[in-house]
């Protein structure tokens, strides 16, 4: 991302000074033109991002008690919230889903991208979109759709092994019931990072491994050492969009949720025991620690992700 | 590598990609590849497919027959029931749902092309930190923002209103950096030169020359926001009370509840998967046909960083 930031700057160098009168008139109409452009994106911009990030950072020093109203608490809400086992119990949860989901996730991915980019199969056009098509699936939809196929009753699993005389499979119980969200999630999305995988591969000019090929290397040597090394900045993008959507786990656990109150509870990850905080405990104040502290965590966690992939690339 | 990847996926990447296909030693089609491949496609379309079937199914139906085969033929009556039911609610959750997804993406897509454009072919003081600041926004967990911006929203008396959900989906950072990687490539400079040598304003530069080379760029924003408020369930959970204004996901999320509390509303079942199935269509259909504009989006998006 610095790079283009950097193009930016110098996109224009010989643009400058081209008429002797007109020039300096050009450029700051185009200051101006700048500004005007930019101003309404920045407004919405700084109501509905920058203010409600404040808000939420000044919301989390307070607290509110029975006895006395609102009042300054310095950082005892983040005591409390590092201190606070559901709130950590959550983390760590989402912290294993990363750890699971996310690699399987973007293996899958790649690897189909690279079935698809090899132009062997036969179907290419049906392959690639019957991937894709559940990404248009909203995920409020996906996870009932789901919900009901692993269900005890109708679900077509329990059906299969009520028929062959076993006990139905329990999807939905407490050491199932991650692993059964991350199916779900990973449906949703093999297909949206496969498709930004292979939007890149598509753009790999082809002379870099015609010559490979010459040499006599094999589809499988040339897709490890010259097509995925080329295609690293779509795959770091792929990576980090998954570590700001794992963190952030809502609709899919919250859904389950009525199928199986015991299992998900209302801690069950850090964006659930917020909405709980805030919309049913009234917890605003702590609230707003925990969604503030979870934000640093998806920050800290995309960032070590970017220097490592940056180390390496200096590496190599 | 990346000055064609974007316009090229208009014109010449389908040329170029008979060709290498054409060249490559390796290049004839496998058929044990394709099975392999046909297996992982059965995992994706499959719920699917069992969501058509179900649909097509009485509530007592669903429960006496194998999930993916068919039992009576009632997906005429199912429509009807979810057409009707609460006085025919659900026709009014599509409607918000088009309302809010349609104003939403083509709002997002306006302000993210002015911006990205003025990022990228502008030159103005504090453009680069100004740009750095929305990348960094990229990073800002969006369910993070949602209370606060409930609560912000509650004092101007802005919640449970159709701009309470319309509002947070107007800005899109993410649009914002594609449109500039976009409109970087897309919009030569010397085009720009000249119609300034011309005497055109930069508005009318930006409406009559820069908007139709950044089309594609515009659509594609369009389409990921679209997709985006269309699917969105967390901020109209938590913005919108009264039900007349719900889209689709906070209705059906209701609907399912309701039907696993089972409080003698049993043949809610059928209601919420042919709901649902109802309130796929649309989307899978438009991506079907808009194939062409997302994928070169996404080319922009993925290759350029």
């Amino acid at each position: 991302m610095a790079q283009s930031v950097a193009a930016a700057g110098t996109a224009t160098p010989a643009s400058k000074a081209r008429r002797p009168g007109g020039g300096k008139s050009v450029k700051r109409r185009q200051v101006v033109a700048g500004y005007c452009f930019i101003a309404p994106f920045f407004v919405l911009f700084l109501a509905m991002i920058m203010l409600p990030l404040f808000y939420s950072g000044y919301l989390s020093l307070f607290r509110t008690q029975l006895v006395g109203g609102t009042v300054f608490a310095g950082i005892q809400n983040y005591v409390d919230a590092i201190h606070d086992d559901a709130f950590l119990e959550g983390v760590w949860r989402m912290a294993k889903f990363l750890f699971i989901q996310v690699p399987i996730m973007l293996v899958l991915a790649l690897l189909f991208a690279l079935v698809l980019d090899s132009g062997r199969l036969h179907l290419q056009r049906f392959v690639r979109l019957s991937i894709f098509v559940p990404y248009a699936v909203p995920s409020v939809v996906g996870a009932l759709m789901w919900g009901y196929l692993y269900g005890p009753d109708f679900g077509p699993f329990a059906q299969a092994a009520r028929g062959v005389g076993l006990s139905a499979p329990p999807f939905l119980s407490q050491g199932w019931a991650l692993g059964s969200i991350m199916n779900i999630v990973t449906w949703e999305f093999v297909g949206y990072n496969m498709i930004i995988m292979y939007a890149a591969l598509r753009s790999v000019p082809t002379e870099l491994y015609e010559a490979a090929r010459v040499d006599g290397a094999g589809e499988i040597r040339i897709a490890w050492s010259v097509k995925i090394p080329s295609i690293r900045s779509a795959i770091l993008l792929t990576v980090i969009f998954s570590v700001i959507g794992s963190f952030q786990l809502f609709n899919e656990p919250n859904l389950l949720k009525n199928l199986a109150p015991n299992v998900i509870d209302v801690s069950y990850t850090p964006n659930i025991y917020a909405y709980n905080l805030a919309f049913v405990n009234q917890q605003i104040n702590y609230a707003a620690a925990i969604a503030f502290l979870l934000g640093f965590v998806i920050m800290v966690v995309s960032y070590v992700v970017q220097l490592t992939a940056q180390r390496k690339e200096g590496r190599s | 590598m990346s000055a064609s990847a974007t316009v090229e996926g208009q014109a010449a990447a389908p040329a170029r990609r008979q060709e290498r296909r054409r060249k490559s030693p390796f290049g004839h089609r496998s058929t044990p590849l394709t099975v392999g491949m046909l297996v992982a496609v059965a995992y994706f379309l499959l719920p699917l497919v069992w969501l058509v079937i179900a649909s097509s199914k009485s509530n007592a139906d669903l429960f006496s027959t194998f999930g993916f085969w068919f039992g009576h033929f009632n997906l005429f009556s199912n429509l009807h029931d979810i057409f009707t039911f609460q006085g025919g609610i659900f026709g009014t959750w599509i409607r918000n749902t088009v309302f809010y997804a349609v104003v939403s993406a083509v709002g997002a897509a306006l302000l993210a092309s002015m911006a990205g454009y003025a990022f990228a072919k502008l030159r103005f003081p504090g453009s680069t930190a100004l740009f750095s600041v929305v990348i960094g926004a990229i990073m800002i967990p969006m369910t993070a923002l949602a209370i606060p911006t409930y609560l912000l929203f509650s004092k101007v008396s802005l919640t449970d209103t159709p701009l309470a959900v319309i509002l947070p989906s107007l800005v899109s950072p993410f649009g914002v950096f594609l449109m500039r990687v976009y409109a970087a490539e897309a919009v030569p400079d010397s085009l720009l030169e000249a119609a300034r040598v011309d005497g055109a304003g930069e508005l009318r530069i930006f409406m009559s020359v820069a908007m139709r080379l950044l089309a594609p760029g515009f659509v594609t924003v369009l389409l990921f926001q679209l997709v985006a408020t269309w699917n969105n369930y967390f901020l109209p959970l938590i913005m919108l009370n009264n039900a007349r204004l719900f889209p689709l996901t906070v209705g059906l999320a209701q609907w399912q509840s309701t039907a696993s509390a089972g409080s003698g509303s049993q043949a809610l079942f059928s209601m919420v998967i042919t709901g649902s199935l109802v309130s796929i269509v649309p989307l899978v259909v438009a991506f079907l046909f808009l194939q062409r504009y997302w994928q070169s989006g996404l080319t922009t998006g993925g290759v350029k960083q």
